[in-house]
């Protein structure tokens, strides 16, 4: 397969048994967050202009600096991504993530997050796709179909 | 969408493997650029894509007047997780024993 630099506008999407509550609650509460998200323990008071920093489990080390762009609960979260965990990613400018709750018939939410603006920023595209965000959503979607982290 | 059914279904077919491979090289193609290099009607491309779109393998946003498809990697990673992992674990965990027996370490 040929080889290619990360993409700078990456989409996720999948459905997700759970209420808009719920995935909200998973997206935003370090109790969870810390179980599926790399283990990160996100701190934020999710209100539009406020910081969104993400840090390791223990708390000892900052992971992710960003702003919280727009919040409307349980449907749409937009807050901007700059990935400290790396030193080279660190130096490159603020990314965006949005996310996206779509409850369906079915009781089933979709779930979509675009993270964009990456085009200057090739080094935090490179960690966050590929396993990064494939990871954080399939492990959201065990952790809230079946109350039990994903086995790592 | 949330089935595995369709995306088995969906990866079936080599022209639709394909129009992923592209989208891996390079996300958010127009129906246009994607059209381009196959040998096969607007029509029939626009078939192949619905069918992905279905099975959550793409999905599309529209930007102005444009519409984008992007490659969604979840649904093969949920199928990894469902269908093989499970089995090479297994497999893989026989082999290492079998390598530690042979080696005279257990």
């Amino acid at each position: 397969m040929t080889t290619t630099t990360a993409q700078a506008t990456q989409v996720y999407q999948l459905f997700i048994k759970a209420t808009p509550e719920r995935i909200w609650e998973a997206i935003t509460r370090p109790e969870f967050t810390t179980k599926y998200f790399h283990g990160s323990y996100v701190d934020s008071t999710f209100e539009p202009g406020a910081a969104y920093n993400g840090y390791s489990t223990d708390r000892s080390q900052q992971w992710v600096d960003g702003e919280v762009l727009e919040a409307d609960p349980p449907r749409r979260l937009q807050h901007t991504w700059r990935s400290l965990y790396d030193p080279e990613a660190a130096a490159e400018p603020h990314s965006r993530v949005t996310w996206e709750i779509e409850p369906q018939q079915d009781g089933t939410c979709l779930v979509t997050v675009v993270h964009d603006k990456l085009e200057e920023s090739p080094k935090t595209a490179e960690s966050v796709s590929g396993t990064g965000w494939i990871a954080v959503l399939s492990g959201l979607k065990t952790l809230l179909e079946t109350g039990q982290p994903l086995a790592e | 969408m949330d089935d595995d059914d369709g995306v088995f279904k969906a990866l079936a077919d080599p022209t639709r493997r394909h129009l992923l491979d592209r989208l891996f090289e390079r996300d958010g193609r127009t129906l246009t650029e994607l059209e381009s290099g196959l040998d096969m009607t607007r029509f029939g491309v626009m078939k192949h894509l619905r069918v992905l779109e279905e099975a959550g393998l793409v999905v599309t946003r529209r930007s102005g007047r444009e519409k984008h498809h992007y490659l969604n990697p979840v649904p093969i990673r949920l199928i990894h997780d469902r269908w093989i992992d499970k089995y090479t674990e297994l497999r893989v965990s026989a082999l290492a024993e079998l390598k530690l027996r042979l080696e005279g370490i257990e």
